[in-house]
Protein backbone atom coordinates (compact mmCIF):
# COMPACT_ATOMS: atom_id res chain seq x y z
CA UNK A 1 0.00 0.00 0.00
CA UNK A 2 2.61 2.42 0.98
CA UNK A 3 4.59 1.53 -1.93
CA UNK A 4 1.45 2.65 -4.20
CA UNK A 5 1.72 6.01 -2.04
CA UNK A 6 5.17 6.58 -3.28
CA UNK A 7 4.53 5.99 -7.17
CA UNK A 8 1.00 7.92 -7.28
CA UNK A 9 2.16 11.02 -5.10
CA UNK A 10 4.04 12.25 -7.92
CA UNK A 11 1.53 12.14 -10.23
CA UNK A 12 -0.61 14.61 -9.28
CA UNK A 13 -0.44 15.16 -5.32
CA UNK A 14 3.47 15.99 -5.37
CA UNK A 15 3.50 17.26 -9.43
CA UNK A 16 7.02 18.34 -9.66
CA UNK A 17 5.61 21.10 -11.95
CA UNK A 18 2.47 22.27 -11.04
CA UNK A 19 2.67 21.73 -7.31
CA UNK A 20 6.32 21.68 -6.30
CA UNK A 21 7.26 24.66 -9.20
CA UNK A 22 10.74 22.40 -10.14
CA UNK A 23 12.39 22.25 -13.43
CA UNK A 24 10.63 25.25 -15.01
CA UNK A 25 13.15 25.45 -18.25
CA UNK A 26 13.05 22.33 -19.58
CA UNK A 27 9.36 22.63 -19.16
CA UNK A 28 9.20 25.99 -20.71
CA UNK A 29 11.40 25.30 -23.50
CA UNK A 30 9.94 22.12 -24.91
CA UNK A 31 6.32 22.33 -24.53
CA UNK A 32 6.50 23.50 -27.85
CA UNK A 33 4.51 20.28 -29.08
CA UNK A 34 3.45 17.10 -27.55
CA UNK A 35 5.85 15.06 -29.01
CA UNK A 36 8.58 16.80 -27.60
CA UNK A 37 7.03 17.45 -24.32
CA UNK A 38 6.85 13.71 -24.07
CA UNK A 39 10.29 12.73 -25.57
CA UNK A 40 11.48 14.93 -22.86
CA UNK A 41 9.74 14.03 -20.00
CA UNK A 42 10.37 9.93 -20.60
CA UNK A 43 14.56 10.71 -20.78
CA UNK A 44 13.81 12.92 -17.66
CA UNK A 45 12.09 9.62 -15.93
CA UNK A 46 14.86 7.53 -17.25
CA UNK A 47 17.54 9.61 -15.37
CA UNK A 48 15.66 10.31 -12.55
CA UNK A 49 14.64 6.53 -12.19
CA UNK A 50 18.82 5.64 -12.72
CA UNK A 51 19.93 8.05 -10.10
CA UNK A 52 17.39 7.28 -7.65
CA UNK A 53 18.29 3.85 -7.77
CA UNK A 54 22.03 4.23 -7.80
CA UNK A 55 21.96 6.84 -5.19
CA UNK A 56 19.49 5.01 -2.82
CA UNK A 57 22.04 1.77 -3.16
CA UNK A 58 25.16 4.12 -2.20
CA UNK A 59 23.51 6.24 0.85
CA UNK A 60 24.99 4.60 2.98
CA UNK A 61 28.90 5.00 1.76
CA UNK A 62 28.69 8.63 0.37
CA UNK A 63 29.93 11.10 3.35
CA UNK A 64 27.64 13.77 4.17
CA UNK A 65 29.94 16.73 3.67
CA UNK A 66 30.36 15.66 -0.30
CA UNK A 67 26.95 14.30 -0.76
CA UNK A 68 25.69 16.99 -3.15
CA UNK A 69 29.15 16.90 -5.43
CA UNK A 70 28.12 12.78 -5.56
CA UNK A 71 24.89 12.99 -6.91
CA UNK A 72 25.66 15.78 -9.64
CA UNK A 73 28.34 13.41 -10.51
CA UNK A 74 26.23 10.30 -10.50
CA UNK A 75 22.81 12.16 -12.34
CA UNK A 76 25.11 13.71 -14.93
CA UNK A 77 26.56 9.90 -15.78
CA UNK A 78 23.46 8.76 -16.34
CA UNK A 79 22.43 11.95 -18.52
CA UNK A 80 25.58 11.63 -20.84
CA UNK A 81 24.31 7.66 -21.17
CA UNK A 82 20.72 8.80 -21.98
CA UNK A 83 22.32 11.91 -24.34
CA UNK A 84 23.93 9.21 -26.13
CA UNK A 85 21.14 6.68 -26.36
CA UNK A 86 18.86 9.18 -27.96
CA UNK A 87 21.31 10.48 -30.75
CA UNK A 88 21.91 6.62 -31.79
CA UNK A 89 18.12 6.01 -32.01
CA UNK A 90 16.03 9.05 -31.98
CA UNK A 91 17.58 11.32 -33.69
CA UNK A 92 15.33 13.36 -34.25
CA UNK A 93 13.85 13.90 -31.17
CA UNK A 94 17.60 14.44 -29.96
CA UNK A 95 17.87 17.03 -32.83
CA UNK A 96 14.60 19.12 -31.68
CA UNK A 97 15.57 19.04 -27.91
CA UNK A 98 19.22 19.90 -28.45
CA UNK A 99 20.93 21.45 -25.50
CA UNK A 100 17.81 20.83 -23.23
CA UNK A 101 18.94 17.21 -23.00
CA UNK A 102 22.62 17.29 -21.18
CA UNK A 103 21.11 20.33 -19.21
CA UNK A 104 18.52 17.41 -17.49
CA UNK A 105 21.74 17.54 -15.29
CA UNK A 106 20.91 21.03 -13.53
CA UNK A 107 17.37 20.33 -13.50
CA UNK A 108 16.23 20.86 -9.99
CA UNK A 109 13.33 17.71 -9.93
CA UNK A 110 16.39 15.21 -10.29
CA UNK A 111 19.01 16.76 -7.44
CA UNK A 112 15.87 17.57 -5.25
CA UNK A 113 14.59 13.82 -5.44
CA UNK A 114 17.89 13.00 -4.47
CA UNK A 115 18.58 14.71 -1.59
CA UNK A 116 14.78 14.72 -0.07
CA UNK A 117 13.77 10.94 -1.05
CA UNK A 118 17.06 8.85 -2.42
CA UNK A 119 19.60 9.64 0.32
CA UNK A 120 17.34 8.58 3.21
CA UNK A 121 14.97 5.50 1.55
CA UNK A 122 15.26 1.94 -0.03
CA UNK A 123 16.03 1.17 -3.26
CA UNK A 124 12.49 -0.01 -4.15
CA UNK A 125 10.70 3.38 -3.13
CA UNK A 126 13.43 4.99 -4.48
CA UNK A 127 12.90 3.47 -8.18
CA UNK A 128 9.17 3.81 -7.66
CA UNK A 129 9.44 7.50 -6.48
CA UNK A 130 11.40 8.51 -9.28
CA UNK A 131 8.81 6.71 -11.81
CA UNK A 132 5.79 8.51 -10.19
CA UNK A 133 7.69 11.72 -10.39
CA UNK A 134 9.00 11.14 -14.13
CA UNK A 135 4.92 10.73 -14.57
CA UNK A 136 4.11 13.78 -13.30
CA UNK A 137 6.66 15.58 -15.16
CA UNK A 138 5.83 13.99 -18.61
CA UNK A 139 1.98 14.87 -17.83
CA UNK A 140 2.44 18.38 -16.80
CA UNK A 141 4.48 18.44 -20.20
CA UNK A 142 1.84 16.81 -22.16
CA UNK A 143 -0.62 19.07 -21.40
CA UNK A 144 1.00 22.19 -21.83
CA UNK A 145 2.56 20.51 -25.49
CA UNK A 146 -1.34 19.77 -26.02
CA UNK A 147 -2.29 23.31 -25.42
CA UNK A 148 0.53 25.23 -26.99
CA UNK A 149 0.55 22.79 -30.12
CA UNK A 150 -3.24 22.82 -30.59
CA UNK A 151 -3.36 26.82 -29.97
CA UNK A 152 0.05 28.28 -32.14
CA UNK A 153 -0.57 25.03 -34.52
CA UNK A 154 -3.63 23.95 -35.43
CA UNK A 155 -2.28 20.59 -34.79
CA UNK A 156 -2.34 17.39 -32.17
CA UNK A 157 0.82 15.17 -32.24
CA UNK A 158 1.36 16.56 -35.96
CA UNK A 159 -2.32 15.49 -37.12
CA UNK A 160 -3.97 18.59 -38.36
CA UNK A 161 -7.10 19.35 -36.49
CA UNK A 162 -9.52 22.29 -38.12
CA UNK A 163 -10.26 23.25 -41.36
CA UNK A 164 -7.94 25.55 -43.79
CA UNK A 165 -9.76 28.34 -42.52
CA UNK A 166 -8.19 28.13 -38.98
CA UNK A 167 -5.78 30.53 -38.04
CA UNK A 168 -3.49 29.30 -35.67
CA UNK A 169 -1.92 31.93 -32.71
CA UNK A 170 1.61 31.43 -33.75
CA UNK A 171 2.58 33.37 -30.18
CA UNK A 172 1.57 30.04 -28.30
CA UNK A 173 4.67 28.19 -29.83
CA UNK A 174 6.77 31.33 -29.51
CA UNK A 175 8.32 31.83 -25.98
CA UNK A 176 5.92 34.64 -24.74
CA UNK A 177 2.94 31.82 -25.26
CA UNK A 178 4.99 29.36 -22.89
CA UNK A 179 4.59 31.53 -20.07
CA UNK A 180 1.60 32.68 -20.50
CA UNK A 181 -0.07 29.57 -20.62
CA UNK A 182 1.82 28.06 -17.97
CA UNK A 183 0.46 30.69 -15.84
CA UNK A 184 -3.16 30.43 -16.93
CA UNK A 185 -2.62 26.73 -16.02
CA UNK A 186 -1.38 27.12 -12.63
CA UNK A 187 -4.93 29.60 -11.83
CA UNK A 188 -7.04 27.32 -13.13
CA UNK A 189 -5.15 24.83 -10.99
CA UNK A 190 -5.95 27.08 -8.21
CA UNK A 191 -9.29 27.55 -8.93
CA UNK A 192 -9.86 23.79 -8.83
CA UNK A 193 -8.26 23.29 -5.61
CA UNK A 194 -9.77 25.74 -4.02
CA UNK A 195 -13.51 24.62 -4.78
CA UNK A 196 -12.38 20.58 -4.15
CA UNK A 197 -11.27 22.41 -0.36
CA UNK A 198 -14.58 24.05 -0.31
CA UNK A 199 -16.36 21.01 -1.17
CA UNK A 200 -14.35 19.11 1.33
CA UNK A 201 -14.99 21.42 4.50
CA UNK A 202 -19.09 21.58 3.88
CA UNK B 1 38.07 46.59 -36.61
CA UNK B 2 36.14 44.14 -38.73
CA UNK B 3 36.11 41.40 -35.17
CA UNK B 4 35.57 44.44 -33.37
CA UNK B 5 32.29 44.86 -35.08
CA UNK B 6 31.15 41.19 -35.36
CA UNK B 7 32.05 40.78 -31.44
CA UNK B 8 29.39 43.85 -30.39
CA UNK B 9 26.78 42.33 -32.76
CA UNK B 10 27.39 38.98 -31.34
CA UNK B 11 27.05 40.96 -27.54
CA UNK B 12 24.30 43.10 -29.37
CA UNK B 13 22.71 39.54 -30.66
CA UNK B 14 22.87 37.69 -27.57
CA UNK B 15 21.55 40.55 -25.22
CA UNK B 16 18.43 41.39 -26.92
CA UNK B 17 17.09 38.97 -29.97
CA UNK B 18 18.41 35.73 -28.24
CA UNK B 19 17.65 36.56 -24.62
CA UNK B 20 19.10 33.55 -22.41
CA UNK B 21 16.46 34.10 -20.19
CA UNK B 22 12.91 35.17 -22.14
CA UNK B 23 13.92 33.87 -25.23
CA UNK B 24 16.13 30.69 -24.58
CA UNK B 25 14.77 29.70 -21.49
CA UNK B 26 18.12 29.25 -19.52
CA UNK B 27 18.13 30.55 -16.04
CA UNK B 28 14.01 30.46 -15.55
CA UNK B 29 14.66 29.38 -11.70
CA UNK B 30 16.54 32.05 -10.32
CA UNK B 31 14.57 34.44 -12.44
CA UNK B 32 11.64 33.22 -10.76
CA UNK B 33 12.96 32.70 -7.68
CA UNK B 34 14.84 36.05 -6.77
CA UNK B 35 13.01 38.67 -8.33
CA UNK B 36 11.08 39.86 -5.48
CA UNK B 37 13.48 43.13 -5.15
CA UNK B 38 15.47 44.68 -7.36
CA UNK B 39 18.81 44.70 -4.96
CA UNK B 40 18.71 41.40 -4.50
CA UNK B 41 18.29 40.42 -8.11
CA UNK B 42 21.62 42.75 -8.92
CA UNK B 43 23.60 41.06 -6.71
CA UNK B 44 21.96 37.57 -7.96
CA UNK B 45 22.82 38.89 -11.70
CA UNK B 46 26.21 40.23 -11.10
CA UNK B 47 27.70 36.77 -9.15
CA UNK B 48 25.73 35.17 -11.93
CA UNK B 49 27.56 37.01 -14.71
CA UNK B 50 30.94 36.37 -13.30
CA UNK B 51 30.85 32.56 -12.27
CA UNK B 52 29.11 32.36 -16.09
CA UNK B 53 32.36 34.12 -17.68
CA UNK B 54 34.73 32.30 -15.98
CA UNK B 55 33.40 28.83 -16.04
CA UNK B 56 32.95 29.45 -20.08
CA UNK B 57 36.89 30.68 -19.93
CA UNK B 58 37.55 27.29 -17.68
CA UNK B 59 35.59 24.82 -19.94
CA UNK B 60 37.33 25.88 -23.12
CA UNK B 61 40.19 24.67 -22.30
CA UNK B 62 38.60 21.87 -20.38
CA UNK B 63 37.01 21.00 -23.74
CA UNK B 64 40.81 20.85 -25.61
CA UNK B 65 41.86 18.66 -23.05
CA UNK B 66 39.08 16.40 -23.32
CA UNK B 67 39.18 16.23 -27.21
CA UNK B 68 42.83 15.73 -26.70
CA UNK B 69 42.45 12.51 -24.79
CA UNK B 70 39.65 11.47 -27.12
CA UNK B 71 36.83 11.25 -24.55
CA UNK B 72 34.68 14.22 -25.63
CA UNK B 73 31.70 12.55 -24.42
CA UNK B 74 32.36 13.45 -21.06
CA UNK B 75 31.84 17.34 -22.17
CA UNK B 76 28.69 17.07 -19.46
CA UNK B 77 30.31 15.67 -16.79
CA UNK B 78 33.30 17.31 -16.54
CA UNK B 79 31.97 21.27 -17.21
CA UNK B 80 29.32 20.48 -14.09
CA UNK B 81 32.43 19.72 -11.71
CA UNK B 82 34.14 22.69 -13.16
CA UNK B 83 31.71 24.94 -12.69
CA UNK B 84 30.41 23.82 -9.00
CA UNK B 85 34.30 24.11 -8.18
CA UNK B 86 34.08 27.45 -8.86
CA UNK B 87 30.92 28.29 -7.57
CA UNK B 88 32.90 27.24 -4.25
CA UNK B 89 35.82 28.96 -5.01
CA UNK B 90 33.87 32.53 -5.69
CA UNK B 91 32.33 31.65 -2.77
CA UNK B 92 35.06 31.52 -0.42
CA UNK B 93 36.73 34.47 -2.36
CA UNK B 94 33.43 36.72 -1.35
CA UNK B 95 32.92 35.90 2.25
CA UNK B 96 36.78 36.59 2.82
CA UNK B 97 37.11 39.70 0.58
CA UNK B 98 33.53 41.46 0.72
CA UNK B 99 31.63 39.89 4.26
CA UNK B 100 28.63 42.25 3.74
CA UNK B 101 27.77 41.29 0.03
CA UNK B 102 28.41 37.53 0.77
CA UNK B 103 25.57 37.93 3.76
CA UNK B 104 23.62 40.01 1.00
CA UNK B 105 23.47 37.12 -1.48
CA UNK B 106 23.44 34.35 1.51
CA UNK B 107 21.77 30.91 -0.01
CA UNK B 108 21.37 32.23 -3.66
CA UNK B 109 25.41 31.61 -4.06
CA UNK B 110 25.68 27.56 -4.37
CA UNK B 111 22.41 27.76 -6.12
CA UNK B 112 24.33 29.23 -9.01
CA UNK B 113 25.79 25.88 -9.97
CA UNK B 114 22.34 24.66 -10.69
CA UNK B 115 21.83 27.40 -12.61
CA UNK B 116 21.08 26.03 -15.89
CA UNK B 117 22.25 29.38 -17.85
CA UNK B 118 25.93 28.31 -16.58
CA UNK B 119 26.28 24.88 -17.70
CA UNK B 120 23.99 26.35 -21.16
CA UNK B 121 26.64 28.88 -22.06
CA UNK B 122 29.45 26.37 -21.74
CA UNK B 123 27.88 23.78 -23.66
CA UNK B 124 26.34 26.18 -26.42
CA UNK B 125 30.48 27.76 -26.67
CA UNK B 126 31.33 24.27 -27.67
CA UNK B 127 28.44 23.42 -29.72
CA UNK B 128 28.92 26.65 -32.18
CA UNK B 129 32.44 26.35 -32.16
CA UNK B 130 33.61 29.66 -30.92
CA UNK B 131 37.16 30.40 -30.61
CA UNK B 132 38.52 31.85 -27.15
CA UNK B 133 37.68 35.67 -27.41
CA UNK B 134 34.36 35.13 -29.02
CA UNK B 135 33.90 32.69 -25.90
CA UNK B 136 34.54 35.30 -23.41
CA UNK B 137 32.43 37.80 -25.56
CA UNK B 138 29.38 35.47 -25.73
CA UNK B 139 29.30 34.23 -21.95
CA UNK B 140 30.04 37.79 -20.65
CA UNK B 141 26.97 38.77 -23.10
CA UNK B 142 24.80 36.23 -22.04
CA UNK B 143 25.23 37.50 -18.14
CA UNK B 144 24.11 40.88 -18.97
CA UNK B 145 20.81 39.53 -20.97
CA UNK B 146 20.37 37.91 -17.71
CA UNK B 147 20.67 40.62 -15.74
CA UNK B 148 18.77 42.80 -17.84
CA UNK B 149 15.84 40.24 -17.63
CA UNK B 150 15.91 39.91 -14.03
CA UNK B 151 16.32 43.36 -12.84
CA UNK B 152 13.14 44.24 -15.95
CA UNK B 153 11.45 41.51 -13.70
CA UNK B 154 12.27 42.36 -11.00
CA UNK B 155 11.18 46.07 -11.12
CA UNK B 156 7.63 45.31 -12.42
CA UNK B 157 7.32 42.64 -9.72
CA UNK B 158 8.08 45.24 -6.80
CA UNK B 159 4.95 47.08 -8.75
CA UNK B 160 3.01 44.02 -8.90
CA UNK B 161 3.07 43.60 -5.04
CA UNK B 162 0.89 46.61 -4.05
CA UNK B 163 -1.72 45.80 -7.31
CA UNK B 164 -4.82 44.35 -7.08
CA UNK B 165 -4.98 40.89 -8.97
CA UNK B 166 -7.73 38.21 -9.09
CA UNK B 167 -7.66 35.87 -5.98
CA UNK B 168 -6.24 32.70 -8.11
CA UNK B 169 -4.05 34.37 -10.14
CA UNK B 170 -1.98 35.71 -6.97
CA UNK B 171 1.74 34.89 -6.93
CA UNK B 172 3.04 32.52 -9.41
CA UNK B 173 0.31 32.75 -12.29
CA UNK B 174 0.61 36.33 -12.48
CA UNK B 175 4.50 36.55 -12.73
CA UNK B 176 4.27 34.28 -15.10
CA UNK B 177 2.07 36.14 -17.14
CA UNK B 178 4.06 39.29 -16.49
CA UNK B 179 7.12 37.16 -17.72
CA UNK B 180 5.04 36.57 -21.00
CA UNK B 181 4.20 39.97 -21.57
CA UNK B 182 7.83 40.69 -21.19
CA UNK B 183 8.70 37.99 -23.45
CA UNK B 184 6.54 39.42 -25.94
CA UNK B 185 8.09 42.83 -25.79
CA UNK B 186 11.71 40.82 -25.82
CA UNK B 187 10.33 39.26 -29.49
CA UNK B 188 10.47 42.85 -31.41
CA UNK B 189 13.94 42.18 -31.33
CA UNK B 190 13.94 38.97 -33.18
CA UNK B 191 13.91 40.94 -36.25
CA UNK B 192 17.33 42.18 -35.75
CA UNK B 193 19.12 38.70 -36.29
CA UNK B 194 22.47 39.64 -37.73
Amino acid sequence: MSNLKELTKGILKENPIFVQFLGMCATLAVSTSVINGLGMGLSTMVVLVASNIIISLLRNFIPNKVRIAAYIIVIAGCVTAVEMALKAFLPEISKSLGIFIPLIVVNCIILGRAEAFASKNGVVKSALDGIGMGLGFTLALCILGTIREILGNGTFLGIELFGAGFQPATIMILPPGAFIVLGCVLAVINIISAKKERGEKQ
Amino acid sequence: MKLLAELVLLSLTTILANNYVLVKFLGICPFLGVSKKVGTAVGMSVAVTFVMTVASVVTYFVQILLDAAGIGYMQTVAFILVIAVLVQLVEMAIQKFSPSLYGALGIYLPLITTNCAVLGVALLNVQEGFDFVHTLVYSFSAGLSFMLAIVLFAGVRERLETADIPKYLQGFPIALVTAGLLALAFLGFSGMKF
